[in-house]
């Protein structure tokens, strides 16, 4: 079965401050219909960009090269109502939902917006349409809910109407942008649910940026790790955290404390996180990881492929399977 | 002998108009133990921090730190110095917690002198000491905000709040907003001080690895009420209160799969 996305050799570079600033480099990858794809890693790392190309939301005076198509269409190329319809196709939630709405204006309004505009309903259809939307995400009473403004609802409240919007236009891909981070964690846990039925029942496909390994591989078919504006690993989602390929990937696994035990101390990540812009040649990651030898920095490192999966490191074989803290320990 | 607690909270309230924010909780830190104030937007967890650096006036309960009752406002200069000086707070967001236009070493120097440091050489000297403890280096010192990732800006701003040696530290939700390589240095920084000087940390945070990591004890709040409080590692292991069982099923892990928890164990859709 041929993939639904496909993204090929995707390179960004940005205009900021009068300076042409790469972020991401050569990005490949592809998602299937019904596929929900992880895309993992820190400040930086370009997971955020990727999904902005996508859905044809990058910043003004963006150059891109590479290409993006969807369902066969040569996305970089859409203009006018083309690109309209594919924006219905492919929703995005981002993080923080009070940024992404319009405060004074209220929420059947908000919903209504792409209904009235992209299939013609009347103002009353679309409300109704989107009260049972509201319902679907398990919020009570939407009759309520659409008279009231934004702040009238709590965060978690307005990150489902948020996700209920983006379903509206029943999308066939959803790029959901660490959409789910400033929840509490029993929300976040509901909100997933809620993205997981629907994937079920409906086929949709779903790119999840996060820098949650664990909610990752909880959810996810398959998870690319990123650094620095590249692709370093694409693995099956639920071997990733036991059996990581990539020395990033097993770091990020590391340096966050366990639910179940105390660490005397946790294994950081010295340095900080890079972006494409700042990166030194040969592997991206060399100057913080704790296996690197002189070569690393000679060349870049190609991709590796390893048990189905993917790697960008030219000592992945080798080290495989010694790669965890935990397992020095 | 019996230790005697350096911060020690009872039945402390904090009512809006008609909202209770915060009933009657009480707790007890001994020096150089950790507590962590665990709970969701709307627990009262912020409010109970506020209380106790003194950003907010309780509606009634006492808050002792140091032997030193804080419960009420004080006029008296020295009396609010010396407030000051022994609890200290760490913020969430390092990027809305500086002044864009003052450096670190100015930020700190400046904390120092207000705290009575007079002789500059001593000030120098301790600004060195404070930057190298939490890892930061001489030109990272004399930036501004603007030109410091957010991981260095919370490290100002912990230096910030270590420069009044202050004996007890509210951290609220202060590793929240870092990437994960960066959370782990802050928290091993965390750790590091704490061992060195006996401080005591009161952690808000709504993220029970970071909490297992920190903190010794733990109490649960909900709506404003405490619904369970024990030792942090029990409490977690062995969740007694539904609520605590909740928050602990939320957790992704190994082997998790996101279900509507809150309408299976709560039996309510939506709890805002």
């Amino acid at each position: 079965m041929s993939a639904m996305l496909q993204v090929e050799d995707l390179s960004v570079k940005l205009q900021v401050e009068g300076e042409t600033r790469e972020v991401l480099t050569s990005v490949s990858l592809e998602i299937r219909a019904g596929e929900a794809m992880g895309l993992v890693g820190e400040s930086g790392s370009g997971k955020s960009m990727t999904a902005r190309a996508i859905a044809r939301l990058l910043p003004e005076g963006a150059l891109v090269s590479g290409r993006i198509s969807f369902d066969g269409r040569d996305v970089l190329a859409l203009t006018g109502s083309e690109l309209r319809a594919h924006r219905a196709e492919v929703a995005v939630i981002f993080q923080d939902p009070r940024v992404h709405i319009n405060p004074v204006r209220r929420i059947d309004d908000f919903m209504g917006e792409s209904l009235r505009v992209l299939e013609n309903l009347s103002a009353s259809d679309a409300r109704k349409k989107s009260a049972l939307a509201l319902e679907e995400v398990g919020i009570d009473n939407p009759g309520k809910r659409l008279r009231q403004y934004p702040h009238e609802l709590s965060g978690g409240m307005l990150q489902r109407v948020m996700i209920a919007t983006a379903l509206l236009t029943e999308p066939r891909l959803v790029l959901a942008d660490e959409s789910t981070t400033a929840l509490d964690v029993t929300t976040q846990a509901e909100v997933m649910a809620i993205l997981d039925e629907l994937r079920r029942d409906r086929g949709l496909s779903m790119l999840f940026i996060t820098h949650d390994l664990e909610l990752a591989g909880a959810v996810c078919d398959r998870t690319c790790v990123m650094y620095a504006g590249q692709m370093v690993e694409t693995r099956a989602a639920n071997v990733l955290h036991d059996d990581p390929l990539h020395p990033y990937s097993a770091a990020l696994v590391d340096a966050r404390p366990s639910i179940d035990s105390t660490a005397p101390r946790l294994a950081a990540i010295p340095g900080r996180p890079l972006s494409a812009f700042e990166a030194p040649s040969g592997c991206r990651f060399a100057p913080r990881c704790r296996f690197a030898q002189d070569s690393c920095t000679a060349t870049e490192p190609d991709w590796l492929a390893v048990d189905g999966g993917s790697v960008r490191c030219f000592r992945a074989i080798e080290l495989r399977g010694n790669l965890r803290e935990a397992a020095h320990a | 002998m019996p230790e005697s607690p350096v911060l020690s909270v009872s039945g402390l309230r904090k009512v809006y108009g008609s909202q209770v924010a915060v009933d009657d909780v009480n707790f007890e830190v001994l020096a150089g133990k950790s507590l962590a104030i665990v709970g969701e937007s709307g627990s009262g967890k912020t409010t109970v921090a506020r209380m106790i650096v003194g950003l907010e006036r309780p509606t009634a309960g006492t808050i002792m730190a140091c032997g030193r009752d804080r419960s009420r406002p004080t006029h008296r200069g020295s009396e609010r110095k010396a407030r000051g000086r022994e609890v200290q707070i760490v913020f969430q967001d390092p990027y809305s917690s500086l002044d864009p236009r003052q450096s670190g070493r100015a930020l700190i120097e400046e904390v120092l002198q207000v705290h009575g440091d007079a002789d500059a050489t001593a000030r120098e000297a301790r600004v060195s000491e404070l930057a190298e403890l939490v890892g930061l280096d001489v030109r990272q010192m004399n930036a501004l905000p603007k030109s410091l990732s957010g991981g260095q800006r919370q490290r100002v701003a912990i230096a910030r709040a270590l420069a009044a040696d202050p004996r007890v530290l509210i951290l609220d939700e202060s590793v929240a907003a870092l990437d994960v390589s960066i959370q782990a240095q802050v928290l091993n920084v965390l750790a590091d001080i704490r061992d060195r000087s006996g401080i005591t940390y009161v952690l808000i945070s709504h993220d029970l690895a970071v909490v297992r990591q920190l903190t010794d004890s733990a109490i649960v709040m909900q709506r404003g009420v405490v619904v369970e409080q024990g030792a942090t590692a029990s409490l977690l292991d062995d969740p007694q209160h539904p609520y605590t069982k909740l928050l602990r099923a939320s957790v992704p892990g190994p082997g998790w799969k996101p279900q509507r928890l809150r309408t299976r164990m709560l039996g309510t859709a939506a709890a805002e």
